[in-house]
């Protein structure tokens, strides 16, 4: 009968808006978790099915899980020899870029010598070269030249020194303030013993932040050690299960069920890695470390 | 990559307190005169040792990275070929002639243009969907480490890891048809033609958005609440601050993400080798990188794939110099 008076309207807008809210923002959350998460459950399960199920029904499987398809992959492709293989890949990775990291870093941030500012402009050109350029010559120099086919050498190379981690490190250091490393030189210091015993053990968050951008970056990566291996005996597990899935998966009974189970082992260490360690990956440490 | 912002080179900080300091200590140690430096120092500057922890970098990146790409420009106008190891051979320059056949390849204009398909879907796709999961992200109440942990999994995740659930989710057997029953396309998705390389822009851009959901919920914390309350005084509902007050505050980030993109298509090779068996059908999804695989490595042509190389690098060049022009025109 009565027309609502603008006021009222106003705030049953309001309320209105309220509600639609409280339920908007996590609808759209659980949405967004769900189409992350749906395809990793299906990885799990696909891999522990006899024969994988792409019908609605085999989303929740009914029983009968087994672990053949682990046997299977294993069988086809050594899983523990190319998990060894990425692991010796990624840990020289790791040890490479903290050590040139650290010295590079430390020297950008703390002393003053010739050929610094060369070196940082140096720095800045390489975040702007895209590997893509790189991949022929790097291919042409590390297997042809220097005859490094089929060695963690060579596999390694590349992944040796990652400038994300040199500038890390040189703002943490220059986050300390100097006079800690004066007070040090006046002692009678070597500036290696000032670097290892007053400047390190102030950035150990960088070390660990540097070690979680290095790890996922090699052990990921495909295309390079695609390239300088073939050697099966050689290969990181990406580049296995790459290339069981192009070659070898059509012709097997099973395809699905043996490409999980080895999706599964090659995702498991950077994932439990990220999940323990969550906190530390934020959007700026990571913005150029990460490929694949 | 905000890490670069603080970040200035030599000169800035040659007056630092470390270099004053040292002077004035130095003085009174009982070193030589002249400012305290001994012969080393004049030479190298005030910390000789700094050469030396600095050079195994400097070696590394001269060897990695300047040396490939000088010898990348310099193969792309001779005539390259392998040899036998330790065999002399003569590299003759042959001017443009492997840019003249990288720009008149059909293949390589396919490639090119495969990778526009997927800009058009991959950006916009990755725009939108990141900047709605941010501010949902934002707004929440609770539950916020899970869901940006489960935002970001993908993208910690191997690419050949996710490719297998990918190739069971999208193949002619595959989950999504058998829910789409009678409505699934045929061919399928990842041998046809023309859904072959969508498909690959919706893998990328599921595969990354984490990432970008991560930028964009920094940036949003950037955005003035005032700019929110004075929408809403102006009675502006929540639809119309997202786009007067969050897509322009967040409008650097936006074009972060543009970047990050097209560099992310120029570096395309894994998911079209893999999704779709080496960027077909017809390559229809290949990629300019797995193009210079295939004519360096495989058929033995390095010159033309680094001349190839060349062309994406200006390309991708061209693409970031635009982007930063529209971004400086608007502002």
């Amino acid at each position: 009968m009565s027309t609502p008076t603008p006021v009222r309207e106003e705030a049953e807008a309001k309320r209105r808006k309220a509600g639609a809210s409280r339920w908007v923002v996590p609808a759209v959350l659980t949405l967004g978790a769900l189409a992350f998460l749906l395809p990793f459950y299906l990885m799990v399960i696909g891999s522990l099915q006899a024969e994988p199920d792409t019908s609605i029904s085999g989303l929740v499987p009914s029983g009968g899980l087994t672990t053949a398809n682990y046997s299977n992959i294993d069988g086809s492709i050594d899983l523990w020899r190319t998990l060894l293989n990425s692991g010796v890949i990624t840990g020289g990775a790791i040890v490479g870029t903290l050590v040139f990291g650290v010295l590079a870093g430390y020297a950008l941030a703390v002393l003053h010598f010739r050929g610094r500012g060369t070196l940082f402009a140096m720095v800045l050109l390489v975040q702007v070269i895209p590997f893509q350029l790189l991949t022929i010559p790097l291919y042409v120099l590390t297997v042809r030249t220097y005859g490094l086919a089929d060695s963690y050498l060579g596999m390694v190379l590349p992944f040796l020194v990652n400038t994300t981690a040199v500038f890390v490190f040189r703002q943490f250091f220059l986050q300390l303030p100097p006079d800690l490393f004066s007070a040090a030189r006046i002692d009678g210091a070597s500036e290696l013993r000032v670097l290892w015993s007053v400047a390190l053990p102030l950035v150990r968050p960088a070390l660990l932040t540097v070690v979680l951008l290095t790890f996922i970056g090699p052990w990921n990566e495909f295309l390079w050690p695609f390239l300088v291996t073939k050697e099966a005996a050689m290969q990181p597990l990406a580049v296995a299960l790459a290339n069981y899935q192009a070659n070898v998966a059509a012709t097997t009974s099973n395809p699905y069920g043996a490409v999980l189970a080895g999706s599964v082992v090659l995702a498991a260490p950077a994932v439990g890695l990220f999940l323990v360690f969550q906190r530390h990956f934020t959007a700026t440490n990571l913005s150029a470390g990460v490929k694949g | 990559m905000s890490a670069l912002t603080p970040a200035r080179p030599g000169p800035a900080s040659s007056s630092s307190p470390a270099g004053r300091s040292r002077t004035t200590t130095s003085a009174s140690d009982g070193r030589p005169p002249r400012g305290g430096l001994t012969p080393l120092q004049r030479a190298f500057g005030r910390h000789p040792i700094g050469v030396l922890l600095a050079l195994p970098y400097a070696v590394f990146l001269v060897a990695v990275f300047a040396y490939p790409v000088v010898l990348a420009a310099w193969m792309s106008v001779h005539d390259w070929f392998f040899s036998a190891p330790g065999v002399e051979v003569s590299h003759p320059f042959v001017g443009f002639e492997n840019y003249r056949q990288v720009l008149t390849d059909p293949q390589v204009h396919q490639a090119f243009l495969n990778i526009g398909v997927f800009l058009v879907i991959n950006v916009p796709l990755t725009v939108a969907l990141a900047l709605v999961l941010a501010v949902a992200l934002n707004r929440a109440a609770r539950g916020r480490t899970f869901f940006r942990v489960a935002f970001y999994v993908p993208y910690v995740t191997a690419s050949v890891a996710l490719v297998g659930v990918w190739l069971f989710l999208l193949g002619g057997d595959g989950v999504v048809n058998s829910l789409l029953g009678p409505l699934a396309p045929d061919p399928s998705w990842l041998v046809n033609s023309s859904l072959a390389m969508p498909s690959i822009a919706g893998f990328v851009a599921w595969k990354q958005l984490g990432f970008f959901v991560l930028l964009y919920l920094a940036a949003l914390q950037n955005v003035s609440r005032d700019l929110y309350e004075a929408a809403s005084m102006d009675g502006a509902g929540r639809v119309r601050q997202f786009f007067t007050v969050t897509v322009p505050g967040v409008r650097t980030t936006t074009a972060l993400v543009v970047i990050l993109a097209v560099i992310t298509g120029a570096n395309l090779f894994t998911e079209p080798y893999l999704l779709t068996g080496g960027g077909g059908p017809d390559g229809a999804s290949t990629s300019p990188v797995l193009l210079m695989y295939q004519l360096g490595i495989e058929q033995g042509n390095p010159d033309t794939a680094s001349a190839l190389g060349i062309v994406l690098v200006v390309v991708v060049g061209l693409l970031v110099l635009l982007n930063r022009r529209l971004l400086r025109s608007e502002s």
